[in-house]
This record gives C-alpha cells, sequence and structure tokens, in this order.
C-alpha cells in the first residue's frame, strides 16, 4: 500500500507547478477576458515536453505514462482550466487514438509535431442532435474509389480551429450500422470549422462546430478498424475521464489555495476572516473534497496502468472530482465574497470553469449510468 | 568542449529565511531548499554552448550537505552530463574563500575543463565573490557579470553589465566565467530529462577524496565570526497619510524624509 509519487513522478509535478505559477498564472487573466487562445503557453508547454508525456520517445514523446499526464493537468487546472484542457483535449482525443489505434505510416506522420505541441489535434465525436448518446452519429463516410467522402457536421469540438490544429480525427457513419474513426487534415476542402462559441468558461479555449462537406480525404486516413469507430473512441474516452477528473482536482485545490491566502489576508469585524469559524469549516471540507477526489483519481490511473479494467474507477473519478470542483468554486466564490464576482480574480475564472467539468467526456450521468452498469444494474 | 558549472543549493528566496541560533549560519532544515536561479541560469548558459558545439560535455558541480543532491538532479533533468558532489560534515559554516579553495580541488579531479560556469552570486549569502576567487586560485582569467556569452574557437567572449556600466571582456580558453539573471531564461526540465537524470553518474566526493585539508574549510576556518545575530523585526505599522485635498504633498514630503526622493 503506497500512495508516494515515484522521484520522477514527484519531480514532474514539481515542475509543472512551477510552470503554472510563473508562466500562466500572471497573464492568462487577459486571454482569457479577451476570449484569446494563448498560442505562447502552449509553445512553452510544448517546449517542455507536456504534449508527449504518454507517448514512446520514437514518436517524439516523453516515454512517460498516462499518469505523469494526469499529474501535469492537475497542476495546470491548478492555476488554470482552459490551458489545462487545452493539453487535455490536445494529448487525450487529439493524438492518444493515433498513437493507440494508428498504423506506422499514420503514426509517424501526425505524431511527432503533436506530442512536441507544434501541431494540435482534436477528436470530434458530438453532433448538434447528441452528445451522451454517441451511437446517434449522423455524420457519414463513403467510399467513392480510393477515397471517403465526408458529409455532416460535428459541435463543441476542443482544439478544432487554431492556427496550428492539423487534424481532426471524426466519427462517422461508414454504413447505416457501423461506426468509423477517420482522420481529417486541416484545410482539407470542403472541411470547415465556425467561428469560436462565446461560452461560459474555458474561454481560452479552442471550441468550434465543424462541417464537412463532401470532403475527401485518402482511405488510408481510416484510424483503426472500420466499424470500430465508436468502440476505440469509448476506451479512449475512459482514459479520457481519468485526465479530466485530474484536471477538477487541480481546480478543486486550486480553489483551495485561493482561499486559504484570502482567509488569512481579509479583515472583517477587526479579524481575519479565517479567524471565523464558519469560514474554516468551509475550506476545511474544500479540502477534504479535493484530497478525496485525488485519491479516486489516483487509484483509476494505478488500476489503468497495471492493465486492469478501470471502467468503473475513471466513472468514479470523473463523478466526484467534477463534483468537488463545482463545489469548491461555489463555496470558494463565497469566501472571496464580492471579490470573488469579479472576473479579475482567479476564483472568478475558477466558478466559470467548474460546471463544464460534469458535462463534457461524459456528464454527471452517463457516469452514474457506467456505474450502474458496472454493478449488473441494467 | 568540456564546460563545467559551479551550483548550490539555497533555501528558496520564496520561504522565511532563517540563521540557527546555535553557531548563527543558516538553518537549512528551516526552509525549502533550491538549485539557486541565477545558477540555474549558468546550467542553461552551459546547455546552449554544449547544443551549440557538437561533443560537449557539462558536469555540475555542488558543495553542500547530502540534501544538495536535489538541485543536481535538477541541473542533471534539465540535460547537464554528470556531476560530483563535494559532501562531507565538516564543510558546515565554510566561508567564500574556504568554499573556493574547496571548488578548486574538485575541479582538480576533472580533467581536461575548457570553461567553468557560475552564477554571480548565490542568493543566500550573496558574497559575489566565489567565482573571481576560484579563477584566481586557478590562476584563469575571470570573466564576470556576464549578460551575454558566446565561444567561438578558443575564445570566449561576454557582455558584463553591472551598475558601473557595460564592458566587452574577451579571454582564452580555459577561463571562469559568472552569469547574472539577465543572461537567459532557462528550460524547465523535460519528462524525458527528468527520468534520464535519474540514470545519469554523480560522483560523492568527502574532503579526502578531493584531497582537501580539513584546515581549509568549515567554520572555525572562516575570516569573519559572527557573534550574534536577532531575527528581522516585525514590520511596524507604517505611518498612515489622511488625505485632506493635501494626500499627494503629504506622501512626497514622506518620501523626502525618508530621502528617497
Ligand atoms: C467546452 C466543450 C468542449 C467539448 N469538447 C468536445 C470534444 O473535443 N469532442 C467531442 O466529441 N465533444 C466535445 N464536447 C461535447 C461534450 O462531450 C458533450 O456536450 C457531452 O457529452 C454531453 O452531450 P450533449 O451536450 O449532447 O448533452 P445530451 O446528451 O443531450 O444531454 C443532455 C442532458 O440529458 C442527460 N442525459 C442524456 N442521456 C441520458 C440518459 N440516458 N439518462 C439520464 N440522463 C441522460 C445528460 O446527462 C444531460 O444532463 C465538448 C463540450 C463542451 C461544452
Amino acid at each position: 500500500m503506497d500512495l508516494e509519487l515515484s522521484e520522477e513522478h514527484a519531480a514532474l509535478r514539481a515542475t509543472v507547478e512551477h510552470f503554472a505559477q510563473k508562466e500562466v498564472a500572471p497573464v492568462i487573466g487577459e486571454f482569457y477576458e479577451r476570449g484569446e487562445f494563448p498560442y505562447e503557453i502552449v509553445a512553452k508547454m510544448g517546449a517542455m515536453g507536456l504534449f508527449g508525456l504518454p507517448f514512446p520517445e520514437e514518436h517524439g514523446g516523453m516515454g512517460g505514462d498516462y499518469f505523469a499526464l494526469c499529474l501535469a493537468l492537475e497542476e495546470l487546472a491548478r492555476v488554470d482550466s482552459s490551458v489545462a484542457i487545452t493539453v487535455e483535449a490536445g494529448v487525450g482525443l487529439g493524438a492518444m487514438p493515433i498513437h493507440r489505434f494508428g498504423t506506422d505510416e499514420q503514426k509517424a506522420r501526425w505524431l511527432p509535431a503533436l506530442a512536441a505541441g507544434e501541431r494540435l489535434g482534436a477528436f470530434g465525436l458530438t453532433e448538434a442532435g447528441g452528445g451522451s448518446d454517441a451511437g446517434a452519429t449522423r455524420t457519414t463516410a463513403r467510399l467513392d474509389g480510393d477515397e471517403w467522402v465526408i458529409n455532416g457536421s460535428k459541435c463543441f469540438i476542443t482544439n478544432s480551429g487554431t492556427d496550428i490544429t492539423s487534424l481532426v480525427t471524426v466519427t462517422a457513419r461508414t454504413s447505416p450500422t457501423e461506426i468509423s474513426a477517420i482522420i481529417v487534415p486541416a484545410g482539407t476542402p470542403g472541411f470547415t470549422v465556425s467561428e469560436k462559441y462565446s461560452k461560459v468558461g474555458w474561454s481560452a479555449s479552442d471550441t468550434r462546430e465543424l462541417f464537412f462537406d463532401d470532403v475527401r480525404v485518402p482511405r488510408e486516413n481510416l484510424l483503426g478498424e472500420q466499424g470500430r469507430g465508436y468502440a476505440q473512441f469509448l476506451s479512449i474516452l475512459d482514459e479520457g475521464r481519468v485526465a479530466i477528473a485530474a484536471l477538477s482536482v487541480g481546480l478543486a485545490q486550486g480553489c483551495v489555495d485561493e482561499s486559504v491566502r484570502y482567509a488569512h489576508e481579509r479583515e472583517a469585524f477587526g479579524h481575519p476572516i479565517g479567524k471565523y469559524q464558519a469560514i474554516q469549516f468551509k475550506i476545511a471540507e474544500m479540502e477534504a473534497r479535493a484530497h478525496t477526489a485525488r485519491l479516486a483519481y489516483y487509484a483509476a490511473a494505478a488500476k489503468m496502468l497495471r492493465g486492469e479494467p478501470f471502467k468503473k474507477e475513471a466513472a468514479i473519478a470523473k463523478l466526484v472530482s467534477s463534483n468537488a470542483a463545482m463545489d469548491n468554486a461555489r463555496d470558494a466564490t463565497q469566501v472571496f465574497g464580492g471579490y470573488g464576482f469579479m472576473n479579475e480574480y482567479p476564483v472568478g475564472r475558477f466558478y466559470r470553469d467548474a460546471k463544464i467539468l460534469e458535462i463534457g467526456e461524459g456528464t454527471s450521468e452517463v457516469q452514474k449510468m457506467l456505474i450502474a452498469r458496472e454493478l449488473g444494474l441494467r | 568542449m568540456n564546460i563545467v558549472v559551479l551550483v548550490k543549493q539555497v533555501p528558496d528566496t520564496y520561504s522565511e529565511r532563517k540563521l540557527s541560533s546555535g553557531d548563527h549560519t543558516l538553518d537549512r532544515d528551516a526552509t525549502d531548499a533550491v538549485l539557486d536561479e541565477i545558477d540555474e541560469r549558468a546550467v542553461e548558459s552551459a546547455l546552449q554552448l554544449k547544443e551549440a558545439n557538437d561533443g560537449s560535455e557539462v558536469t555540475v558541480v555542488a558543495m553542500g550537505p547530502d540534501r544538495a543532491t536535489d538541485a543536481i538532479r535538477k541541473a542533471l533533468s534539465m540535460g547537464a552530463d554528470k556531476a560530483v558532489h563535494l559532501s562531507d560534515e565538516a564543510i558546515h559554516g565554510t566561508d567564500a574563500i574556504g568554499t573556493a579553495k574547496a571548488l578548486v580541488k574538485v575541479l582538480g579531479t576533472l580533467e581536461g575543463t575548457d570553461l567553468v560556469l557560475a552564477g554571480n552570486e548565490a542568493s543566500d549569502g550573496r558574497t559575489g565573490a566565489v567565482p573571481a576567487m576560484v579563477a584566481e586560485l586557478l590562476g584563469l582569467p575571470s570573466l564576470t557579470h556576464a549578460r551575454e556569452l558566446t565561444v567561438d574557437g578558443g575564445t570566449v567572449t561576454v557582455r558584463r553589465e553591472t551598475d558601473d556600466g557595460v564592458t566587452v571582456l574577451t579571454a582564452e580558453l580555459p577561463a571562469v566565467v559568472s552569469v547574472n539573471e539577465k543572461i537567459n531564461e532557462p528550460r524547465y526540465p523535460s519528462f524525458k530529462g527528468i527520468m534520464a537524470a535519474k540514470k545519469k553518474p554523480v560522483t560523492t566526493l568527502t574532503l579526502a577524496d578531493a584531497g582537501i585539508e580539513p584546515s581549509d574549510v568549515g567554520l572555525s576556518a572562516a575570516w569573519s565570526t559572527v557573534t550574534e545575530s536577532n531575527p528581522k523585526p516585525p514590520k511596524s505599522g507604517g505611518e498612515k497619510v489622511e488625505d485632506e485635498g493635501d494626500g499627494g504633498s503629504k506622501i512626497a514630503a514622506f518620501l523626502v524624509g525618508q530621502k528617497l526622493i
């Protein structure tokens, strides 16, 4: 029984913590206000290898594991979630399917630039007609000679329209009964992206709607097996839930950090507010939520790394950590009083960024469905 | 090119630093310890030179207690190739001169050194003298306060920046160069670097291994003695200026009183 981080994982965590404090915290507020994608920060994260964490060195990766990615996401999200989700989606959804299901040619062509963070990948599953019910995909792809011809649309796709996006892997019906995944390079004729959405949170991340109008890509762009697109994506989502859990824990912990600092600083009725038990208890509960949520994602990651089934643990981690993030954001805002409602303080950002965690990569309801199913309730 | 970087582990500048009550030396256990910020830049300079000159090797040399290995690991995870750590109970309390003498002995265990790099001062002791002393003892050119550093063939050129002005210095290698806090932005170690650091060789030396005379180092060999020390007094409340339409001139008067303007 050992919950200590290995020396390397601990050093990585400390490095990313330092990076987030020094390079992200001072500047991110302005990007967020302007709804601007922070290319400079992405380039710095690329240079330190964050986009290559779980990939082997032969494809330009860092030779680490998925848990290393989770630790990095937690530390980034402790400061800012837009930056964290850009890494999460780029690595977990953009590059990971290619690493996991790609041919040697596909890996050689796409992975090095993605792992270096010089280019970003995206994964388009969700459509206007349904996200939770991914089987309801309406986008189609039919073979015409040696090319796939894709028609349809996707919505809410992270990293899909930045200047450095190189590809979007989309799920599409390749027959009435099968869904497959196909790599669509950015800039392919007929493939267009909308303007950025105006979002409640994650304002410095890139989220767009995608349109496919007779988009032609070579037959070799099929990713993995034809007809297995849905199943493949579900396995990617299981991992992704652990990553989102880590990101949620980061936000929950960031709320604690900010609240503790402010409780020392802010005075009311002649004392720092941290002297009042009402505030102490609130912060104590916040810390307890962040801590237990962290244990939940560590446990899921441990099973994943051991190669054991971890579907239930991943769903539990995603469920409790997104709850923790949401609850802590609400409480931190309360600790800050009126200042908590101002965008210039990080807690205002935390408040706006927390809600999506209960929705993206499987809603809380979907997590509960998965947990119930694992308990044999169908 | 063989580059040696002298690095020091110091208390985190963001944590509260204390002197121990017994011998008035720095209480190293009371604070988080990190690789000195300017030394990190010296390591970065070395790595940039290595990247520009094929076949170069970067060795870090540190003198300090056992836990200085953390600072050494940091330098190795940034990309340095190997390290030498002088670690001996007897070095506790060594002053700048003793440190320079000891470092010179450690440097003597390394062959074919072309360039010795260091930060121009450590953020704890801030004597800012060790690099020049090392150069003096080695009989090598000393180029301090480098804001820019280039090596071309056997010649090193630095742009030296101090409050007195800017000077361009050149010297033939081997030489000792100390860099200032503006020379570069040190890289963050990558995870690949962190994992690789574990496998890089670190040679640990005692005084005897390095051939250092015990009488040259330690608190008793120090040229100055601290006889008394007191913690900084807590910040006093300061002076409140009530603004009755003349706030600006009151603040100006205060600043004049403090000889600040
Ligand atoms: C900022 C942002 C970024 C995103 N990035 C991506 C991306 O990169 N790639 C991608 O593919 N998608 C992405 N998404 C989409 C996201 O994954 C979906 O929004 C999410 O899965 C929910 O799907 P939906 O919006 O269609 O909601 P719906 O599925 O319509 O759900 C609506 C409500 O009904 C509930 N519900 C649905 N079915 C059931 C049921 N059987 N039982 C009980 N309750 C149910 C849901 O829990 C929810 O509360 C992103 C979304 C956002 C907002």
